[in-house]
């Protein structure tokens, strides 16, 4: 075992040794270790490098809030994720874990002459420094600095891991498991309230973990823990999450919570996510989440080596790691003399204490030196020797003026250092809630709570332990009967031996260093020193906002939550304000990084979006159909024959159904039965078409505006019956359409009588178009007469097909005879089978969405969407026989009369004949005037739709274009991305047989 | 005259899934299934016939046998019968209701999955936003809802049981996103 590791305690299971890899190196741990303490425990204290000057980068903390300890972990090629705390980290066998933002090695980093140069790399050196010339920022300047920037790579494979979500609810949520959330979750579900309690940590407890020395009602801090634990696990009110972090509060109290489920195992089951993200709805919600050590704010505290005195305390207590042999101790508080003290029992040379204040308390002070420690007050440390690890400080005695007297410089291998606590009010701020600054303590503490919640023990400021858990209970209890639990429970805790966290300090310490040159450093990650915060107050910045995006600090990825209150005070001493008057950044989410896996959780893949497929989609693929993505949908394409091509496949659908017959799966329109005594006044008013005067069993071709007037849906609707209309819609539109009918029923038209129901999907609707649809289908349609007089274009019967029911409509969006048989869904399938063998056996074939739109370009029907885009009338769509003038009024008829509408240069949907037949137009190109319009020339309109059409041997379109039925038979170009402008002659859009006789027949 | 065409499932082709001893998920049998929408004494006009009275209280299911009728909002419930002749049965029960209304066939727009397990909760609870805890959310409480991004109408039948009936196209989408919510309950 390493002379780092103890030869006993802590909460590692010693007899469980663990290998892994530190950027390639062979290691031991034991199981329980944290990658930093495993590696500390193999005396490596240099993990990483900064961010600007790549200086050499040790472990800092213990905890989430470590700036340095970043490091990419590698299960497998795509499995490599970078930016992870080491030392929240769980050791397994056979971890591979590589340190980053270092080339060629970490030891050797050639990026740290950026360090040399640092007086060129102050603040703002980016924006001042980069400016010319202007083109070099896209392609030279910005790549550089990004590739020479930034932390961890991001994995370049697709992330094979598995995201799940959950949504609950409970009465209190509790967040944090120390002392104070442990026993509100224990008043909670005295009290009787459903509980969940998380805590990011492996193992419930808090800063309870590793104590060796505290008791708590007469037990040992385990034993305490372990009762308690074991009474809320054995509740089945009580939801236990650990390694689990609550990253986001939102309104009325619904917190995000991420638990990594498996990247602590070494060889974690497939059926398990890698992490689970928990939506929680919480009634109450208690925060605990403790008080983050501070560092000291002195000249080269970054060198490898320099911690957080707690830190090493923890690393000791809980893990059995001595961080060094022999330590200084650099504090402004009194809580580091405890870890002073549980060192030095360790066998830890502690050389001396060095103790920031004049006059520390002496039953502190007293308790050291009986244990044979050196206590120095008012010392400070003026500097640090080391390379890739601290070799020695500086010690520097504090006169009454802050000048430095006496120095002497002490031997170490590690300085623990402790500048005060800060209460972890990040939370807190993200709900919302008020912050109040206390100046005695110099705090900012939780004020009025945005929402349902609480702050208590060390994160609201209080700090001896029997208050702590006193108000946890308190806290508990109270957030169970405000959920509406019963309550009324009363306890006091006593323990002994807690820790004392009285003391601090913020910003810069004394030293006799040149201001101007030394590095103490605020923001380790981001490289910020205490210089670089008062360059940018000179620089004239005065609010705390503009300072941290001026010098980046506290925007490393630990949101500052260790260099926040030194960078403020800093800030706030140079402007010469108040700590509170220079304010405090926003805290936002995450508290931690959160990996976008948690974000996309299940959606991705087949799960991203619903795939809607329609009753006949297998039998389309089996044909071996393509298909086309229609808002949710997916459409049958083509049917590709062996060998053809998409044109060749599309030609020949396109005259098949022109000369035979072709069947089309139009299952995806919407339909809407509207239905009650007033359905065709309703119908007046939602359509431009008047509908009273239409038969029972006609159909008519319906046109919907908005009330701006401009085309909003358009379909076929058959009257069934009185009060019963078919209303179709297109496949994109049917929920809006859908919405807006029920949002004018419910709001606008309240004195009618009608009820509206989809059934897109009730129907499936096989549409058999050409000069043989009724020969097709008329072996197969029982008790409708679908002759020619029986059965006119644009009605609707209902009987029965195939021996099921039927809506059978002869409609046709071809130009050719038409029929669209409606079946119940289930039976489409079994329909469709029938028709298709009818169809072949007359010639036919089955067509897909691309035939359909050609075959309705030829005869110039809309495709609203396509054609239209929201800013055309009905009559500038070509449309306008279908308004019905006479009526009082409709949706959209105040919109049309508007002067703009009605004024000269709208465009009109016209056609457009290309002077060169073989030519088809880009969808979107713009029509201009010549060939070679001058710059700056303004478009006269643009292509809406364009394709061959191998019936008429030539390309068709249609287009948008200013005052375009003025101007048929003019000659304009369309615009080419690949060449110049090319002529076509402005034509009618309707080009094939005009006079609709093939319809009729 | 050709053969009567044959009912194809939009499960078809799907498999569903299912944990052992915690959830099981069943395809619901064909049901005749209407959209009623009118006023309440619409709804108590068509219950005096049908069985079940709709219920005038928001999100809860009246059944009687094995008919159904769910609130679904002050104007619409949600009718199940076995599965038969559809535009009969409408056909009679329409004429037992003098109220403006409409009794729209959606037999084949909705399917049902049964979900039933000690876990059926927590699965759906995967990408449905609602408390279902037995309080907030008892058996015979019925609601539209969301499930990840398909609506869906949600039914407690039972302590551990839910029936969940979605337009058909959803089919796939909600099979596989139950059976990915499913899967750590197998740990």
């Amino acid at each position: 075992m390493s002379r780092f590791r103890t030869e006993a305690g802590g909460r590692v299971k010693r007899d469980k040794v663990l290998s892994f890899t530190f950027d390639g190196v062979a290691y031991q741990g034991l199981t329980g270790d944290t990658l930093a303490s495993a590696l500390l425990a193999n005396g490596v204290h240099l993990v990483g490098r900064s961010f600007k000057y790549h200086r050499p980068r040790g472990i800092v903390t213990a905890g989430p809030e470590d700036q340095n300890a970043l490091i990419t972990l590698r299960r497998d090629a795509a499995r490599e994720t970078p930016n992870l705390r080491a030392t929240q980290v769980e050791l397994y066998q056979g971890l591979e874990a590589e340190s980053q933002n270092r080339w060629p090695s970490l030891k050797f980093d050639v990026n740290a002459i950026n360090g040399l140069a640092s007086s060129l790399f102050v603040s703002g050196f980016y924006y001042k420094t980069f400016m010319w010339p202007r083109s070099f920022w896209k392609n030279v300047y910005e790549p550089r600095i990004r590739a020479a920037a930034g932390l961890g790579k991001a994995p370049a494979k697709a992330d094979p891991d598995r995201y799940t979500s959950r949504y609950v609810h409970c009465d209190v949520l509790v967040i944090g498991a120390g002392p104070a959330g442990l026993t509100a979750a224990l008043a909670a579900k005295e009290a009787g309230a459903t509980v969940i309690l998380a805590d990011e940590g492996a193992e419930f407890g808090g800063s309870l973990l590793g104590d060796a020395v505290t008791t708590i009602e007469g037990k040992s801090t385990d034993a305490w823990m372990s009762d308690v634990v074991m009474n809320l696990a054995m509740s089945d009110k009580v939801r236990m999450l650990a390694r689990t972090t609550a990253f986001g509060y939102f309104a009325d109290n619904f917190v995000a919570l991420v638990e990594r489920v498996t990247d602590h195992l070494a060889a974690p089951s497939d059926a398990l996510p890698r992490e689970r993200l928990w939506q929680v709805r919480a009634k109450q919600v208690i925060l605990a989440t403790g008080a983050l050590e501070r560092p000291l704010v002195f000249p080269e505290n970054d060198r490898p080596g320099i911690m957080m005195a707690e830190a090493g305390r923890s690393f000791l207590n809980r893990y059995g790691v001595k961080v060094g042999l022999r330590a200084v101790v650099f504090t402004a508080t009194d809580s580091a003399y405890r870890a002073a003290i549980d060192l030095k029992q360790a066998g830890v040379d502690i050389q001396l204490i060095a103790d920031l204040r004049a006059r520390p308390p002496a039953d502190v002070v007293d308790e050291a030196l009986a244990c044979g420690l050196t206590v120095r007050a008012a010392s400070t440390l003026c500097g640090t020797q080391g390379g890739l690890r601290v070799s020695a400080a500086e010690v520097g005695e504090v006169n009454g003026d802050l000048t430095i007297g006496r120095k002497e410089v002490v031997d170490c291998d590690v300085v623990l250092m402790s500048g005060g606590w800060t209460p972890n009010i990040n939370l807190h701020s993200q709900s919302r809630g008020r912050l109040i600054y206390n100046e005695t303590t110099q705090n900012f503490l939780p004020g009025a709570p945005g929402y349902d919640n609480v702050s208590i023990g060390a994160c609201k400021g209080t700090y001896d332990l029997s208050a702590t858990m006193n108000e946890g209970y308190a806290a508990g209890e109270a957030a169970a009967r405000a959920s509406g639990r019963k309550g009324g429970m009363k306890k006091g805790f006593s323990s002994l031996g807690g820790l004392a966290m009285g003391g601090g300090h913020l910003g810069v310490v004394p030293h006799d260093r040149d201001p101007g040159r030394v590095k103490a450093f605020v923001d380790f990650q981001h490289d910020v020193t205490a210089k670089d915060i008062k360059l940018a107050t000179r620089e004239g910045f005065q609010s705390i906002e503009h300072v941290k995006r001026f010098t980046t600090t506290g925007m490393a990825t630990d949101q500052g939550k260790t260099s926040n209150m030194n960078a403020l005070a800093i800030a706030a001493k140079a402007i010469g304000k108040a700590i509170p008057e220079v304010g405090l950044t926003t805290f936002r989410l995450p508290y931690t990084p959160t990996t976008f896996g948690n974000f996309a959780g299940t959606a991705r893949g087949d799960l991203f979006d619903p795939i809607r497929k329609t009753p006949m989609h297998d039998w389309a693929a089996a044909q071996g159909a393509p298909f086309e993505n229609v808002a949710l949908w997916k459409r049958a394409w083509y049917f590709p024959k062996a060998g053809e091509d998409m044109h060749a496949a599309v030609n020949r659908e396109c005259k098949t159904v022109r000369t035979t017959v072709g069947m089309f799966d139009a299952s995806t329109l919407g339909k809407i039965e509207v239905v009650g005594p007033d359905a065709a006044e309703f119908m007046n008013r939602m359509y431009v078409n008047p509908w009273t005067k239409l038969e029972i069993g006609r159909c008519r071709y319906g046109i919907m505006c908005r009330d701006d007037g401009f085309v909003y849906d358009d379909g076929v609707v058959g009257r069934m019956a009185a009060d019963r209309f078919h209303v179709t819609t297109t496949t994109g539109g049917a929920p809006r359409v859908m919405n807006l009918m029920e949002d004018y029923l419910q709001t606008e038209f309240t004195d009618l009588k009608v009820f509206l129901t989809s059934t897109t999907e009730q129907w499936a609707v096989i549409a058999v178009q050409g000069p043989k649809a009724r020969e097709v289908l008329a072996p197969l349609v029982e008790g409708i007469d679908i002759g020619k007089d029986a059965m006119p274009h644009m009605s609707v019967r209902e009987g029965r097909i195939c021996g099921v029911p039927t809506r059978l409509f002869r409609i046709s969006f071809t130009g050719e005879l038409g029929f669209e048989v409606n079946v119940p869904a289930d039976y489409g399938q079994g329909v469709l089978d029938a028709i298709w063998r009818e169809v072949r056996e007359a010639g036919g074939c089955a067509y897909g969405t691309e035939a359909m739109h050609v075959l309705r370009a030829e005869k110039g029907y809309i495709i609203v969407g396509q054609d239209t885009d929201g800013t055309l009338t009905p009559d500038e769509a070509g449309v306008g026989w279908a308004v019905g003038k006479a009526k009082a009024d409709f949706l959209g008829k105040r919109g049309l009369m508007r002067p703009d509408l009605t004024g000269p240069s709208r465009k009109q949907l016209i056609g457009l004949l290309t002077v060169d037949p073989k030519r088809v137009p880009d969808e979107g190109a713009q029509l201009v005037a010549s060939a070679a319009p001058a710059k700056g020339s303004h478009a006269l309109g643009h292509v809406t739709s364009a394709y061959w059409s191998e019936n008429l041997g030539r390309s068709i379109a249609m287009a948008q274009l200013e005052n375009g039925r003025a101007r048929l038979g003019e000659t304009v170009y369309i615009t080419s991305l690949t060449g110049a402008a090319f002529p076509a002659v402005v034509a009618d859009p309707i080009f094939y047989d005009k006079a609709g006789a093939r319809i009729d027949v | 005259m050709s053969e009567t065409a044959t009912r194809l499932s939009a499960f078809a082709g799907l498999t569903l899934p299912a944990v052992r001893n915690r959830l099981s998920v069943t395809v619901a049998p064909d049901a005749i299934r209407y959209s009623l929408r009118g006023s309440p004494a619409a709804a108590a006009a068509l219950g005096a016939v049908f069985g079940p009275v709709p219920s005038t209280t928001a999100c809860r299911a009246t059944s009687a046998g094995d008919r159904a009728a769910l609130w679904l909002g002050p104007d619409e419930w949600y009718l199940l019968a076995p599965d038969g002749d559809a535009a009969a049965l409408a056909a009679s029960l329409s004429a037992a209701i003098d109220e403006p209304h409409a009794l729209v066939d959606i037999s084949h727009r909705n399917v049902g999955l049964i979900l039933k397990g000690p876990r059926a909760a927590d699965v759906l609870n995967g990408a449905c936003p609602l408390d279902l805890s037995e309080t907030a959310f008892p058996v015979g409480m019925s609601t539209r809802t969301l499930y990840a991004k398909a609506e869906i109408i949600l039914w407690r039948t039972g302590l551990d049981t839910f029936r969940v009936e979605f337009w058909r196209s959803f089919a796939g989408y909600i099979v596989g996103l139950i059976a990915e919510n499913a899967r750590e309950h197998a740990v």
